[in-house]
């Protein structure tokens, strides 16, 4: 069975120490609760990831958050025509940090094959996103590689990312306070 | 089976519109008449009053864009006569200046959002309407996207640039 490793730090006799960085990094890799935003085919793909089948639950996503307030990842799955991106936008908005967003499929990753004058080219142009993850639509297996480089994320990040400069230049450039 | 045919139709049209009606054709076995914009809702009503006839379904109404035409934009209607089992295409031609034409909203309770759609995606101007806004693009675009003039790609769009494909 596989288990979430222990942490660097020094053991002894009954205690075990190590540093905040690292438990709240593990405590929040296996306890991330995705928002779906499922528009289209990708939704699909990821309802089956949510079956028993492939189990996301393995992950510690076992619960969704149809609320933006209470979601750590944001799961943008299917087109984003330009009338929904203020809902996207508002969505993230919502979200409380630490946030992440994953851009599902080739659709909210890049507009897909829609390349027209009512379908957003990619929600990288509202939001900023933290994974892509390719397909048309992606297999759960890749949906399930994507959520786990986030996993990977949420453990080596500072624990307050929002207040690294870097992080303030990305928000700023996308004008989200 | 159709209770009517193609031709009795459009002799009832010939006699009641004379040379209003311009032109007709049978794509398919569908009779299409073109008939001057003027008389639209004269030719709806008369066809949804008179009881041989009763074109009483409005099956769509949409927008054509043939820029080489004298009069380029079109505006389409489809009618159906549930009691004859009879269907007919009617298409009336506008300048694409300023285009307007009287709205069947009053008439065919469906053609309220079908003529907003029009609007919406041609820039026909439907005088009459109730609340003549767009209803399936964003409130703030600026053109009209399925006329021919406006390109249909989206220019935010960087991965098609020809230097990536060699050309």
């Amino acid at each position: 069975m596989k288990t979430v490793k222990a942490p660097i730090g020094v053991e002894g006799p009954g205690f075990f120490a190590t540093s905040f960085d690292e438990v709240i990094g593990i405590a929040r890799a296996n306890s991330l609760w995705p928002l779906p935003f499922a528009t289209s085919c990708c939704g699909i793909e990821f309802m089956a990831t949510m079956g028993s089948h492939y189990d996301f639950g393995r992950f510690g996503a076992e619960r969704l958050s149809f609320s933006p307030r209470q979601a750590d990842v944001l799961m943008v799955m299917g087109t984003i025509a330009k009338k929904m991106a203020p809902v996207v936008r508002q969505v993230y908005e919502q979200m409380a940090e630490p946030r992440w967003v994953m851009a599902v499929g080739a659709c909210a990753s890049s507009g897909g094959i829609f390349d027209t004058y009512s379908v957003l080219q990619g929600i990288d142009e509202i939001v900023p996103v933290d994974i892509y993850v390719p397909g048309c639509p992606p297999r759960p297996e890749q949906i399930i590689d994507g959520f786990m480089q986030i996993q990977e994320m949420a453990k080596n990040e500072s624990l307050r990312r929002r207040e690294t400069e870097e992080y303030k230049k990305l928000l700023a450039k996308y004008e989200i306070v | 089976m159709t209770k009517i045919s193609n031709n009795f139709l459009l002799e009832q049209l010939q006699s009641k519109f004379g040379d209003k009606i311009l032109s007709y054709d049978e794509p398919h076995g569908m009779l299409t008449v073109v008939a001057d914009p003027s008389i639209n809702i004269e030719i709806l009503e008369f066809l949804f009053q008179e009881p041989q006839l009763q074109y009483q379904f409005l099956t769509d109404v949409c927008g054509i864009h043939y820029p080489d035409q004298d009069l380029p934009l079109g505006v389409v209607y489809h009618l159906h006569s549930l009691a004859n089992n009879h269907r007919v295409r009617f298409k009336f031609f506008l300048p694409d200046h300023n285009p307007h034409i009287r709205t069947a909203s009053q008439l065919h309770a469906g053609a309220n959002w079908m003529e907003r759609e029009t609007f919406d995606f041609y820039g026909i101007i439907f005088d009459g309407h109730p609340n003549l806004k767009r209803i399936l693009n964003v409130d703030e675009m600026e053109v009209f996207p399925l006329r021919k003039e406006f390109p249909l790609e989206d220019p935010n769009r960087i991965d098609k640039q020809d230097k990536f494909f060699g050309r």
